[in-house]
């Protein structure tokens, strides 16, 4: 065979991860993509229909018009980290991470690998309960190319997430601990139920420093043209967030943190 | 050129134990090399710095004249690695395993499976294909590894006990693979408990013993250094009193069976005529021990009396 160049042994190597993991999430679908389904489904019925007719309005859209865009990226949120922190925590535990780490396919690849899995789960999740929430509301979109952005880069920066406590769990216990205790909270009081607007002015500032509240209120704009926030602001927190969390991961992998030795 | 060098390579690990203390190794292009030693002697954590699943604490490693530090790229693409343990996705079809191992190696899709149907169908697998692996017997985990490591056509195999807890036939059938992988080109470097499959299979060997090079040298001359051979042999007459023979030490174990510890000087026909000459008619014959595993255990026993 001839001699591959770099850059298609690279391409090879990433879409062969890829492909793995969307094999792999697909394979076990019933565990995977319908849970979120049926958990955003339920929330569509009780918050939404049932107690969200007596709520009325938000931000001058009906209830469950206001928390769609919320519900839609809790979906991804949570499809986006779990997806790669139980994939790649279990590649440690089963010891087949060695099948990459003996390979010629430098970091980048594995993470932009692992990360693009986490972006395809979110992804089928997402679309998933979009076409769930058809149902429910007349789904109106204010802004495409927003709204694919903040959907992509926001799966994007919690597959990371995933990527980095998968790094550092040493049991399956440690892989449920960030999500329990860190993301749900963030998620719930990032208002996805809610605008912050509705918050005494401290418990306002407060929000603020809950980076979930810039990619719910950032998604909402996209769908319904509202934020309780600057969407410029939004997108750079979100920028910022990927950044940092890249770097940091790429430099676990690099000190073959918790995967080596 | 040598396929692998090892030079001055250290490990000590974060609890501060010493695995590897300056080792110094080459093995040949082309070799059938067998890098032994006992349990924890730090064999696996020399194949774990060679194959990247290991930071080195010093020293360096060149694989066919690649740098380790300099291009791990190129160093990984020359290796292919048989672990020890059952490192894949025991929940993933047999045929996916080996063809994701060629598309980490950048090999395409198309090609990959045309390869991987190569590699299976010459360890008997290609029909377990659409399989999950963990439906597998040992044996054929065992082969679906070497499969694995062979996709990308390694020009340098690492077998970490390749044959561990598999019946004598297959073992034999995986002897005649490896000696067939080594005449086409592969150097292969093995480690393994079964001091026999080392005596018979390597050319040149290496012991390693508290993280340290303890013999590097050539299979036949290690043998050549054993002064004598201990054999057990079934006589048809036990005669009431053991003759005393020149070059040998006699023991007699029950009414049929002798234990007799030969000097390389009087040889295995010095030994017959004089148990001949004494009347002494002999059956049948076996080494009591093979003879890598008698070096071995002198080896490690003067060793362990050094320390």
């Amino acid at each position: 065979m001839k001699q591959l160049s770099r850059t298609s042994r690279y391409r090879t190597a990433f879409q062969t991860i890829l492909t793995k993991e969307i094999l792999r999430f697909g394979r076990i679908w019933k565990q995977t993509v319908l849970p979120p389904v049926i958990t955003t489904t339920l929330y569509y019925i009780i918050f939404g229909n049932l107690i969200g007719q007596r709520i009325g309005e938000m931000d001058g859209f009906a209830y469950i018009d206001f928390i769609v865009p919320g519900l839609i990226l809790m979906a991804v949120i949570t499809s986006s980290y779990s997806n790669v922190v139980s994939s790649f925590f279990s590649s440690k535990y089963q010891h087949h991470v060695e099948e990459l780490l003996i390979s010629p396919v430098p970091n980048w690849i594995i993470l932009a690998g692992y990360v693009g899995g986490g972006v395809a789960r979110g992804v089928a999740v997402g679309i998933a309960v979009t076409l769930v929430s058809l149902f429910f509301t007349d789904l109106s979109i204010h802004h495409y190319g927003w709204t694919l952005v903040v959907f992509v880069l926001t799966s994007i920066l919690f597959a990371l997430g995933g990527f980095i406590n998968a790094i550092y769990a040493n049991s399956f216990d440690d892989i449920s601990i960030v999500p329990t205790f860190v993301l749900t909270p963030l998620t719930y009081l990032g208002g996805v139920f809610y605008s912050i607007r509705m918050l005494p002015e401290f418990w306002q500032q407060v929000s603020l420093v809950n980076p979930v509240l810039y990619m719910v209120n950032a998604f909402r704009y996209g769908l319904l043209g509202t934020s309780d926030i600057h969407i410029g602001l939004a997108l750079v927190i979100i920028l910022l967030f990927i950044i940092g969390l890249t770097a940091f991961s790429l430099n676990l992998l690099k000190r073959g943190v918790g995967i080596k030795n | 050129m040598n396929a692998l060098s090892l030079n001055n390579l250290c490990k000590t690990y974060n609890n501060g134990f010493e695995a590897l203390r300056g080792i110094d190794l080459a093995v040949s292009e082309g070799d059938f090399f067998a890098l032994l030693g006992p349990n924890g002697a730090g064999k696996s954590t020399a194949i774990g710095i060679v194959t990247s699943l290991v930071n080195k604490t010093s020293g360096t490693v060149e694989v066919f004249g690649h740098d380790l530090d300099r291009d791990p790229e190129a160093v990984k693409a020359c290796i292919g690695l048989v672990p020890q343990e059952f490192n894949f996705n025991q929940w993933e079809p047999v045929g996916e395993i080996v063809v994701n191992q060629a598309g980490y190696y950048g090999i395409p899709r198309g090609e990959a499976w045309r390869r991987a149907e190569e590699s299976l169908r010459r360890l008997d697998l290609w029909d377990k294909r659409t399989e999950m692996a963990m439906k597998l017997s040992g044996g054929m985990k065992r082969r679906l590894m070497i499969a694995r490591a062979l996709v990308h056509n390694p020009k340098l195999l690492i077998l970490d006990e390749p044959t561990a807890g598999v019946d004598i036939e297959i073992r034999r059938s995986m002897w005649s693979f490896m000696t067939d992988l080594n005449r086409q080109g592969t150097t292969i470097i093995l480690t393994t408990h079964y001091l026999e499959e080392a005596e018979s299979l390597c050319r040149n060997i290496a012991i390693i013993n508290q993280g340290r090079i303890v013999e590097h040298s050539r299979m036949d001359r290690l043998l050549h250094a054993l002064h004598a051979e201990t054999f057990l042999l079934n006589v048809k007459e036990m005669p009431a009193r053991l003759p005393e023979l020149e070059g040998c030490t006699m023991q007699r174990l029950d009414d049929n069976t002798l234990e007799v510890e030969v000097n390389r000087d009087l040889g295995i026909n010095g030994l017959f005529e004089a148990l001949s000459r004494n009347g002494m008619e002999v059956v049948s014959m076996r080494n009591k021990q093979n003879r890598l595993e008698q070096i071995f255990i002198r080896m490690m026993d003067a060793n362990r009396r050094s320390a």
